[in-house]
């Protein structure tokens, strides 16, 4: 994101005296220039300039050469000796290990005392036998960027005498280099391409501020009238054989050309200081001139070596198997939506285009570079669409500085101008002269006006703007502002940099912004008529909460799978778990699949916090899983703008895969602790199936628990399924698998649930209790124990008692389960404890007798039971 | 003090018993109730008090004896020795009576003494379970929002592009498209493209609402969210946001900010406010990034980002077949994580989303 230098932003407008980064920051972000952050290199004294006086290579036993300097430093230099401190002052004895400079240099010195960015502290060190009394700096120890080829030779940087800078030894160089500057880096929303530039900021700190703005993206803020194009200009075609919805790649491009740049001229230390401050790199003139007026007008351009380009330039899109070595010297396959800039080295056969520049808008070629030798340019000032550029950019992930303002929409209007910036500079700075021929291909269009209603303001801020004021604020904009003809409504023309206005909307949203988001009332609107919760969602919360209070603690966990975890579940290759979605751009290439069951992650969790000490948990989880039908996940692509037809709605809705609400609880360790009050109890395969019960309970919803000895991550004898009434499947709920349990490293017979919620939600009845009258006659109690076979379901003997027990049964417990020789071999004895109850009267011995013979009968008849003798 | 065992009745009605005095000698009369007012005062306990009670008033007591002898009077005597015998019974019973009640007071309040336990035990024998946070906020939040009258929508977490960029203005070459946020679903199929994504905010809900309920609406929706950032500090790849939706006639960016204002009070409590900065979202025109004033911030109250919001565009009721130009509402959206970490000092996003029940543990099971 772009970087604000505060004395370059002065260029266009006004600023207060002493204006910190932080009070800059504080007056963008009110017009909506977010602060990114602040960056500071802290650089404090002394840092001076010295003159180097001796300097002596001593080849060094690790292979380095280095040089012993003498350094004079003016009033820094030691004192020594007799006479006045003047008389007695030496140059300073500094080590030096670069090589780029020769005695009579100036170079920038930091002293004892200084601290560099770091923070790196400067003392009198001893080394390579010498006592070195400083540091000659690079650029990058100064905190300039990161060159670090050598130190600064300041007249190289562009400093003398002549143009006025403080050469002499002992100077201050801090001041010299505007060292330790703050700069604030802003974000810019995609909606404010324009900002990318000090044209822009300039323009928005006035917004905020008042300061006088003067835009120096019009042809008026040049010294001269802007040249117009001429008939021996450097031809250009555009040839677009396939817009992208139907916008042209280009539809303007300037060109001017430069001859006679001294090559080795090198750009003002101005020029250079702001680029680094800025974050970029001073490269050569040509480059750093083009860099420069891009970040001051928000205008890309491009330098040719001129005599690499033959006439003419044609804008194409590349064909298939084209390639080109950009600048980055990367050797790229080009796609046929890549538009390109390339030049007609076969004219003569009729073939034009054959030789690709670059590729538009995002980076250049490497064969036509400028070079150190480069004295002809040419220049390039064009603006190109910018979904072309965006998907070229992506395409190749090459996200340029010209690439990040073309695809954000670069003003069409600034071409030309951008162009005369870059040729004054060259010409100034590089010694060179300005060929008159300009060409001009100028295809743009003027922004399309705007009818706005200015009651619209009113309507969508609650601000009663004054029709003369809404004017005020478009116009200081940019905007054109008419009346349209009807009353209340204004034609208005955006600025041809602000693409971004194209609605009434929009235009609200500048006016409020510039009038201030603060100026608008705070007011609650009044309260619609809702009807709370629904079942669904009360449902949820109810069983998170019967849940948390029956001892589990809700953690939640990322819903990313790799195969290998459900491997370590035993889940079988066949199993409808093993159908998942898989994602194009995992975070880890391993879990690329989303879970399809809550235990996969769960059980990592319960991993983790017995990993950490924590060997007594008990944890559950509410979350969607993702269960794919059969066919290709394809949605259909649609515009957005148009309410989508039935048909289409329900083809999106196809097309999503199941994403059912589960809850899964897992239990390891003691479920009742161990305390002063005895010995406790480890959680087992029964506390899993009550947390089952207890969530269908929560819900009124009836539920059948059966042995299931096939569902693995869970034990083949300690499995409950548990169905609905109807059949309807709902989870599990058990004992896990001990080689599950060594596979994740668990505690030993650690258990665990899932369940399909929605099953239940869904089954959950919508109908209120209907109470029955609760009678206050006396109750009766009678137990009864019956010998079945061992391999009778318990839940089959209690339904037959209870069917036997008849209406009068109010309560029905078993409490104990026997085996031994006194039942048998093979059988086992049930007691149940029955609670009998009549609603009108008190019951007879004759009544609980006979509901004992009705008991014993069914459960006979169902189950093969006897009565223990 | 003595044990009740001690004193058997038998030590005290053994062959020493008094003799029986003749029911006319009152002096001898006397004796006996003395001798019997005196045991039972002494008597230290209740065992030996039944003792005292079966030697002065059993069978063979001196006062039995003498009451018994009446009978064998002449009928002269026997009114008179009635008037001796009877009271001095009666006044030996009521001191007995008394006496068990005392006794029995000081063996009740015995019993409570020695029956005291260490209250400070650990009491804990069920194991307490909690709420994860992050679900106990997102359910507060959706009750300060229904008791406004709003109701709480939801959607899927898989959701189709339309939704999530499509509808809410985002056109297919917006940057936020792009693979850097967004996690893509593979179709299945090399070279297709399914167009499904796990949703990168709760803003689709919008889009279903608006198509599925019409206008006028009044929703939140809060819900799990998922962007390509690998977990750190302060970033996680799967997040929750809470997203509002107002759609009437007549709504303004007043009444967003009042709502606003109403939701970072129930929040942060009645010194809480918000201010609004512009800024850009495809499905807001005009659109403001919102900032909290926020009392308890370390080192002193002040300003923190909170969330996005803004009106909502007119393409995005287009996209829902609602008329911009009679309807208008506002949208806003913010981050649970981040307000639960303001809320209750969180330094570190690891505790959140690791699972340690330590962390949950914290919260119980209200916020």
């Amino acid at each position: 994101m772009p970087y604000v230098v505060t004395e370059w932003l002065g260029e266009h407008t006004d600023l207060p005296e002493g204006l910190t980064a932080e009070q800059l920051a504080a007056d963008l972000v009110r017009v909506g220039l977010e602060e990114e952050a602040i960056h500071g290199t802290d650089v404090t004294g002394p840092v001076v300039v010295g003159r180097v006086v001796a300097m002596e290579p001593e080849p060094q036993k690790n292979g380095k050469t280095i040089n012993w300097c003498q350094v004079d430093v003016g009033g820094h230099n030691v004192v020594e000796g007799a006479g006045t401190d003047d008389e007695r002052r030496v140059p300073r004895g500094i080590v030096c290990g670069a090589h780029n400079f020769v005695v009579g240099d100036e170079v920038v010195v930091a002293l004892p005392g200084a601290v560099l960015p770091g923070p790196f502290p400067i003392a009198s060190r001893k080394t390579y036998g010498h006592v070195s009394d400083g540091m000659i700096c690079s650029a990058r120890e100064l905190g300039l960027g990161q060159d670090h080829e050598g130190i600064i030779v300041l007249e190289k940087h562009g400093f003398s005498a002549e143009l006025g800078h403080d050469l002499t030894p002992g100077s201050d160089a801090i001041a010299l280099l505007g060292l330790g500057q703050k700069v604030l880096e802003i974000n810019v929303t995609p909606d404010r391409g324009y900002c990318f530039s000090y044209r822009g900021v300039a323009r928005e700190f006035s917004h905020s501020t008042g300061a006088r703005f003067t835009d120096p993206g019009l042809p008026s803020a040049l010294g001269a009238p802007l040249p117009a194009a001429t008939p021996d200009g450097f031809p250009v075609e555009v040839s677009d054989d396939a817009p992208i919805y139907g916008q042209v790649g280009c539809d303007r491009f300037v060109t001017r050309i430069v001859r006679g740049i001294d090559p080795a001229a090198v750009s003002p230390q101005w020029m250079q200081r702001r680029l680094t401050l800025s974050g970029m790199r001073p490269i050569s003139l040509p480059v750093d001139v083009s860099n420069y007026v891009m970040l001051d007008l928000g205008q890309p351009t491009h330098c040719y070596d001129l005599a690499t380009v033959e006439a003419p330039i044609v804008v194409r899109r590349a064909r298939a198997g084209e390639r080109l070595v950009t600048l980055d010297d990367v050797d790229r396959t080009l796609d046929p939506e890549d538009l390109l800039i390339t030049a007609s080295p076969g004219l003569a056969d009729g073939d034009e285009g054959t030789h690709v520049l670059g590729l538009a808008g995002v980076m250049g070629g490497a064969s036509t570079e400028v070079s150190a030798s480069t004295t002809d340019v040419l220049v390039e000032a064009a603006h190109f669409d910018p979904v072309t550029i965006a998907r070229t950019a992506r395409r190749h992930k090459l996200a340029s500085e010209a690439s990040k303002r073309f695809e954000r929409g670069v003003d069409p209007q600034l071409a030309a101008v951008a162009a005369q910036r870059v040729v004054d500079l060259l010409v100034q700075y590089g010694g060179a002269t300005a060929d008159p021929a300009v060409s001009d291909l100028d295809r743009t269009t003027a922004p399309a006006p705007i009818l706005f209603p200015v009651a619209e303001a009113e309507r969508l801020t609650g601000v009663a703007y004054a029709p003369e004021r809404v004017g005020e604020l478009l116009a200081l904009i940019g905007c054109g502002v008419e009346n349209a003809g009807e009353p209340g409504v204004l034609r208005v023309v955006p600025p041809t940099w602000r693409p971004d206005l194209t609605t009434p909307a929009d235009l609200v949203e500048e006016v409020a912004r510039l009038d201030g988001y603060d100026n608008i009332p705070t007011v609650l609107p009044p309260s619609p008529a809702g009807t709370g919760l629904t079942p669904a969602q009360r449902g949820r919360r109810t069983v998170a909460r019967a849940l948390a209070d029956a001892g589990f603690v809700e953690v939640l966990t990322y819903p990313f799978v790799a195969d290998a975890q459900l491997d370590a579940l035993l889940v079988p290759a066949d199993d409808p778990r093993r159908h998942a979605v898989r994602l194009v751009n995992p975070l880890s290439d391993e879990q690329d699949a989303m879970r399809t069951s809550l235990l996969v992650t769960l059980l990592q969790a319960v991993r983790r916090n017995v990993g950490r000490g924590l060997t007594d948990v008990a944890v559950v989880e509410q979350g969607l899983v993702t269960r794919p039908g059969a066919g290709a996940l394809v949605a259909p692509s649609l515009p957005g703008g148009t309410r989508p037809t039935p048909e289409q709605l329900a083809a999106l809705a196809d097309a999503l895969p199941g994403q059912p609400r589960h809850v899964a609880g897992v239990l390891a360790g003691e479920h009742v602790p161990t305390g002063w009050w005895g010995g406790g109890r480890r959680a087992d395969w029964a506390d899993a199936v009550d947390a089952v019960r207890l969530v269908a309970d929560t819900l009124r919803v009836p539920v059948v628990v059966a042995a299931d000895p096939d569902e693995r991550p869970w034990h083949p004898g300690r499995c409950a399924r548990v169905t609905l009434a109807d059949g309807t499947l709902v989870g599990h709920a058990g004992e896990l698998h001990p080689q599950v349990v060594e596979n994740l490293d668990l505690p030993a017979r650690t258990v665990a649930f899932e369940l399909d919620l929605d099953v239940l939600l869904d089954a959950a009845p919508t109908e209120p209790v209907e109470a029955a009258p609760v009678s206050a006659f006396p109750a009766a109690k009678e137990d009864v124990a019956l010998v079945v076979d061992d391999a009778v379901p318990a839940a089959d003997v209690r339904a037959a008692v209870a069917r036997g027990a008849g209406e009068l049964l109010e309560d029905l417990r078993l409490f104990d389960v026997f085996t031994g020789p006194q039942v048998g071999e093979g059988k086992k004895s049930l007691a149940f404890s029955l609670r009998l109850r009549a609603a009108d009267r008190t019951l007879t011995a004759d009544d609980i007798a006979a509901v004992r013979e009705g008991v014993v009968a069914a459960a006979a008849d169902a189950v093969g039971a006897t009565l223990r003798a | 003090m003595p044990s009740p065992d001690q004193a058997t009745p038998e030590a005290q009605t053994g062959a020493d018993a008094p003799a029986a005095p003749s029911p006319l000698d009152e002096v001898a009369l006397d004796a006996a109730v003395d001798a019997a007012l005196a045991d039972v005062a002494a008597a230290p306990d209740l065992e030996a008090l039944k003792a005292v009670r079966t030697t002065h008033t059993g069978d063979r007591s001196a006062l039995a004896l003498a009451n018994r002898a009446i009978g064998g009077l002449e009928p002269a005597d026997k009114a008179r020795a009635g008037k001796l015998v009877g009271p001095r019974r009666g006044r030996l019973n009521q001191a007995l009576a008394a006496r068990q009640t005392e006794l029995e007071a000081e063996r009740a309040a015995r019993v409570l003494v020695e029956e005291a336990v260490d209250v400070t035990l650990p009491t804990e024998r069920a194991t307490r379970g909690a709420r994860h946070p992050l679900e106990l906020l997102s359910e507060r939040i959706a009750d300060l929002f229904v008791s406004m009258g709003w109701e709480i929508a939801e959607g899927p977490e898989l959701e189709a592009e339309w939704f999530n960029f499509d509808a809410l203005n985002f056109g297919p070459d917006h940057p936020a498209r792009q693979m850097q946020d967004t996690f893509y679903v593979d179709s299945g199929e090399p070279g297709v493209a399914s167009n499904l994504v796990l949703r990168t905010h709760t803003s689709p809900v919008q889009a279903r609402t608006l198509l599925e309920r019409g206008v006028p609406v009044y929703i939140a929706c809060p819900g799990k969210v998922f962007r390509t950032d690998a977990l750190d500090a302060t970033h996680t790849p799967v997040f929750h946001q809470v997203e509002g939706l107002a759609i009437d006639k007549g709504l303004t960016m007043a009444h967003l900010k009042g709502t606003l204002d109403h939701f970072a009070r129930a929040m942060f409590g009645p010194e809480a406010r918000t201010r609004l900065r512009p800024s850009f979202f495809p499905f807001t025109e005009p659109s403001a990034e919102m900032d909290l004033w926020f009392p308890q911030k370390k080192g002193g109250p002040g300003w923190i980002e909170w969330g996005g919001c803004g009106m909502v565009n007119p393409n995005v009721l287009r996209s829902a077949g609602i008329d911009p130009e009679e309807y208008s509402g506002f949208a806003f959206g913010m981050g649970i994580e981040r307000t639960l970490m303001l809320r209750h000092a969180i330094a570190d996003m690891h505790d959140m989303v690791e699972g340690d029940v330590r962390f949950s543990a914290q919260f119980g099971t209200e916020i």
